[in-house]
């Protein structure tokens, strides 16, 4: 048999070890499929039981989450993870973007590589320790300095109304912008660097200032890696568990405020997962993690249309080198 | 030859004088002997020393796993240690993840003790995979009302009314007038009362809500009694610690805790009003007072909350070790029960008084001793906890 390479060029005969590899190769790629169709078999086996007995639409809209009276609603849940994520991403953006765009085109080329590693190193930090921190260091600030400047804007009402107690949805988006910033600012980074510098450099020479060679040129090339950067920390933001559930206050109600207490699903599962013994709490708690992989599925997908309606192909591939 | 008289003499002085010696060396041992009875009879007399305890010390080597309650892991911690220095060859693990956890994990064999300050329920016995379940009393403790208050000192005085309108969230400022009328002199701020609860399924939880269904009858048919109920409103952290780090580091906040956390971190705590109407602080002497009242316990009929007794706590209670009746393994049942019962018994419950808890009453440890020899190995007949 002629062996094809995948562009259809022939190739040389293959010897034994040759097919050896290709099947080793080929088992590693199908085990791995295997695991993750594996995985979410399982998750929804497991989650059956509490999507039969409440109705999946019920379970997703309810408000409850009472085990010793049997309810069980994912609404709260759902709610407080968005609202944590957004939070987040409303601040990694222009942040990230921002220090991206500082780090190629501002700083003195001698310093992007220590500046880069310093923020890069933020990414090495465990979770929990920044859990710990936060809960320790910022959220005395937070109570202090931030929750009164923010409460005074409107008065004590709407989002910035209620007791300010420094932990609650506030700080974990707080938390979370710090975890996701490393992200967004490596991989835009790298994709702020790789626009081609001819662009960059017929923007100055017909005569644009740097804020209009940076917002109206290297922006829109970079686009598509930038989609790529933001989702990647979306979807690190919304699975985030440790360092969320030790600052955001455990609430099983909806927040009304950004200073109240609440949860988001994976919290939640962290919480209670260990001592789940009521009747259907378990697999409620599963079927809330069922909830949680089909929200970052769709942000991934929404996300990776968004970049191909915008242009180009192959483009996930270079936001993730 | 006859001795001459002045030998005669001699002699009768010597003899005279040895017999005044032994006089005194008698009279002295004499003496001696009913001085130091007398002050042996003055000193507290030396326990009949317990055949069990000195064989508790000599299990066979074996690794021991248990899980559950947070409220013993500072007991367990510093009780296994001196375990093991005084036995090298069984080391016992603890994991403080919470009665429910405990039980859960207990349930499902996983581990070979569980630790629970709320017995298991039948169901919960029902669904144990292991067969039949023994409860045995480990520790007996107290919760403070922890609160954090800018200005208030600690023993601000609660009736039980009061405490469950906040926790109800009936009473919603910390100047509200019947937490005003309680204290007199007391300058207390306007601000909101955010209450802090656990977020971990939790024995010290279960005891806290058995007290205010006793005390509220809105309380009982709001969120009633259970390791995890519906609170109305508040935050949670996570174990003891998680709850008495939100009191300690926000203001305003009250929640409860564990009487050793409280006594050793040094947090403010209120006097609560018990059912004779007076208003006690939380210490080992009010903590025993009130199990004192209600000596006669077993796994089904366990609350001890708001004890009749001037001196009684009303937030008491026991925490359980759970165990399996029928031990598949000698070895490790063997190790199991005199751990627990060297554990229940003197030794363990001296460390446990130097750690803020209350030592088990005489009784009580005769329960738990009685419980441990119900114990067997595989055949169902070799009674494992020997002298």
């Amino acid at each position: 048999m002629i062996e094809k390479d995948t562009e259809g060029r022939r190739m040389r005969l293959p010897s034994v070890s040759d097919k050896l590899y290709r099947s080793f190769l080929w088992v590693i790629a199908g085990g791995f499929c295997v695991l993750c169709i594996a995985l979410v078999v399982t998750l929804v086996i497991e989650a059956h039981p509490a999507f039969a007995h409440f109705g999946i639409w019920n379970f997703i809209t309810g408000t409850t989450w009472n085990p010793v009276k049997g309810e069980y609603g994912a609404l709260p849940f759902i709610i407080g993870t968005l609202e944590t994520t957004v939070i987040a991403m409303v601040l990694a953006i222009p942040v990230g973007l921002g220090t991206a765009l500082f780090l190629v085109h501002v700083m003195p080329r001698r310093l992007r590589a220590p500046v880069s590693t310093a923020v890069e190193l933020l990414a090495a930090v465990p979770s929990v320790v920044y859990g710990l921190w936060a809960l320790l260091v910022v959220a005395p600030w937070v109570r202090t300095i931030i929750e009164p400047a923010l409460a005074s804007l409107t008065g004590g009402k709407g989002p910035f109304s209620g007791p300010q107690l420094g932990i609650g949805l506030l700080l974990a988006g707080l938390v979370l912008f710090v975890m996701v910033l490393p992200t967004m600012v490596a991989i835009s980074r790298d994709v702020i660097a790789a626009v081609p510098t001819d662009d960059v450099e017929a923007a100055y020479a017909l005569g644009a200032t740097r804020w209009q060679v940076l917002w109206r040129v290297v922006l829109p090339a970079a686009r598509k890696g930038l989609l790529g950067a933001v989702t990647l920390s979306t979807g690190r933001a919304l699975g985030e568990t440790i360092a969320v559930t030790m600052v955001i206050g455990n609430s099983t109600a909806i927040a009304h405020s950004l200073f109240a207490p609440s949860a988001t699903l994976s919290s939640i599962i962290a919480n209670e997962f260990t001592e789940a013994t009521e009747p259907y709490h378990l697999s409620s708690l599963i079927a809330l993690g069922v909830v949680l992989l089909a929200v970052a599925i769709a942000v991934n997908a929404a996300a990776r249309l968004l970049v191909r309606s915008v242009g180009g192909r192959g483009t996930s591939s270079v936001a993730l080198t | 030859m006859r001795t001459p008289p002045v030998h005669r003499a001699l002699h009768s002085v010597r003899h005279a004088w040895r017999c005044a010696l032994v006089g005194v060396v008698a009279l002295g041992t004499v003496l001696a002997v009913t001085g130091s009875a007398a002050g042996a009879a003055s000193k507290p007399k030396k326990a009949p020393s317990d055949p069990y305890i000195a064989a508790d010390v000599k299990a066979p080597a074996a690794t021991l796993t248990g899980a559950g309650s947070t409220f013993d892991q500072p007991l367990f911690t510093k009780a296994f240690y001196e375990y093991n220095q005084k036995n090298t060859g069984v080391t016992i693990n603890y994991a403080s993840i919470g009665s429910g956890g405990g039980i859960a994990q207990f349930q499902a064999n996983t581990v070979n003790f569980g630790a629970s300050d709320v017995p298991m329920s039948p169901a919960d016995i029902a669904s144990a995979t292991g067969g039949q379940v023994l409860q045995v009393p480990v520790a007996l403790g107290g919760e403070a009302i922890s609160y954090n208050v800018p200005g208030v000192k600690t023993g601000l005085k609660m009736t039980p009314g009061v405490l469950a309108g906040i926790f109800l969230g009936t009473i919603k400022n910390w100047n509200d007038s019947a937490i005003k009328k309680l204290n007199p002199g007391v300058k207390l701020p306007s601000n909101a009362i955010t209450t802090v609860h656990r977020s971990d399924g939790s024995g010290t939880t279960y005891i806290f809500t058995d007290y205010l269904s006793t005390v509220s009858p809105s309380w009982k048919a709001g969120p009633g009694t259970g390791k995890s109920v519906s609170w109305p409103g508040g935050v949670a952290g996570k174990g003891n610690e998680g709850v008495a780090g939100i009191i300690q580091q926000t203001p305003y906040t009250i929640g409860y805790v564990e009487l050793a956390y409280a006594l050793q971190n040094h947090f403010t705590y209120a006097k609560v009003q018990n059912a004779e109407g007076v208003f006690l602080a939380p210490s080992l002497k009010t903590v025993a007072a009130d199990a004192a009242e209600k000596p006669n316990i077993n796994a089904v009929d366990f609350s001890i909350v708001d004890q009749p007794g001037a001196l009684s706590y009303p937030i008491s209670g026991y925490s359980w070790g759970l165990i399996y009746q029928l031990q598949k393994n000698t070895t490790t049942g063997t190790a199991l029960v005199k751990v627990l019962d060297w554990e229940s018994h003197a030794p363990g419950q001296a460390i446990a008084e130097t750690l803020d808890y209350v030592p088990l009453p005489a009784n009580i440890q005769a329960l738990a001793r009685s419980t441990l020899l119900q114990v067997t190995g595989p055949d169902g007949t070799t009674v494992l906890l020997t002298k």
